[in-house]
């Protein structure tokens, strides 16, 4: 499916601007409920971007995973975590913040320069109507490996979370919680309200 | 016509910014933001390599999806230990994260 090109173009524009906008507020919003909202921003325009590139199925994926699951996840943290603290200011801390605006442009200038100076070797192939038979012939033909390592990796960075996120339990406390079910863990009370 | 340079431009941008928030900011969940920014970028190059170069095998697109597969569990795994560590230093600041610090 072609879409007329000054239309493709007017939507890139129109994407990339939403998409780095947002991008800035997320870094430099102060308030960080602002800031995993705007996310939120950053992964949907991206979605679009990925629908100009004829990626169907990743920009499916990418709003399931993304904006479903990790935008989410950020808000409960943030929820979780909800200090409201002054930070206090490092002494040259402009100095930090400068050099580090510095170094960070000149990264990008010398990164555009890298990719519009290279000579792409650019396939003159249409490409495919549609990616979800293609992506799927990969994925159990060369790639079965790694899709099944990276189920086994999502298995166990959940483990991983909820062992890491989990109250400890108190270690003279251990004995006498025996009497309580064999299949819960034992933990420390948890404190009913914030301090 | 839209050009494969226009999005490793758009790219760059976006890693560079999430540079920027990643050394700047003192909030540790906003750190975490910043590394989704710039697994984004790294992804947008793969989606745009994959679109410009390899139209039919479209391997940048598998790359892709194992990117946001890991960046999904890097996302659980480091907003546990940020809530770890709020629990044992009853902070969230960048700076007071130093028992390693020299």
């Amino acid at each position: 499916m072609q879409i007329a090109e000054g239309v493709q173009l007017v939507t890139f524009a129109i994407l990339s601007i939403l998409m780095l906008g947002a991008a800035l507020g997320v870094v430099l919003f102060a308030n960080i409920v602002y800031s995993a909202f705007l996310l939120g921003g950053v992964f949907i325009s991206m979605a679009g971007i990925y629908i100009l590139l004829n990626a169907d199925f990743v920009s499916a994926a990418q709003i399931l995973v993304y904006v479903g699951a990790v935008n989410v996840l950020i808000l409960f943290a943030i929820m979780l975590v909800n200090k409201r603290e002054e930070f206090k200011p490092l002494k040259n801390g402009w100095l930090r913040q400068g050099s580090t605006a510095v170094v960070c442009g000149g990264l990008f200038a010398l990164l555009s320069a890298v990719s519009i100076v290279t000579p792409w070797s650019i396939s003159t192939v249409s490409p495919l109507s549609s990616s979800v038979v293609p992506i799927a012939k990969h994925f159990f033909t060369d790639f079965l490996l790694p899709f099944e390592l990276a189920s086994i990796l999502l298995l166990m960075s959940m483990v991983g979370a909820i062992i890491l996120a989990r109250r400890d339990f108190l270690p003279d406390d251990v004995g006498a919680t025996s009497t309580q079910d064999s299949l819960t863990l034992p933990e420390r009370p948890r404190e009913l309200a914030g301090k | 016509m839209l050009q494969l340079q226009y999005f490793l431009v758009l790219a760059a941008a976006l890693f560079c910014i999430g540079i920027y928030g990643l050394i700047t900011s003192r909030n540790a969940v906003r750190v975490l933001m910043s590394i989704e920014l710039m697994l984004n970028a790294v992804n947008l190059n793969l989606m745009g390599f994959s679109n410009y170069t390899d139209p039919t095998e479209i391997k940048g697109q598998v790359f892709t999806i194992f990117v946001i597969a890991i960046a999904a569990a890097e996302a659980a795994v480091g907003l546990a230990i940020v809530l770890a560590i709020y629990r044992n230093r009853d902070t969230v600041d960048m700076e007071q994260f130093n028992l390693l610090k020299w």
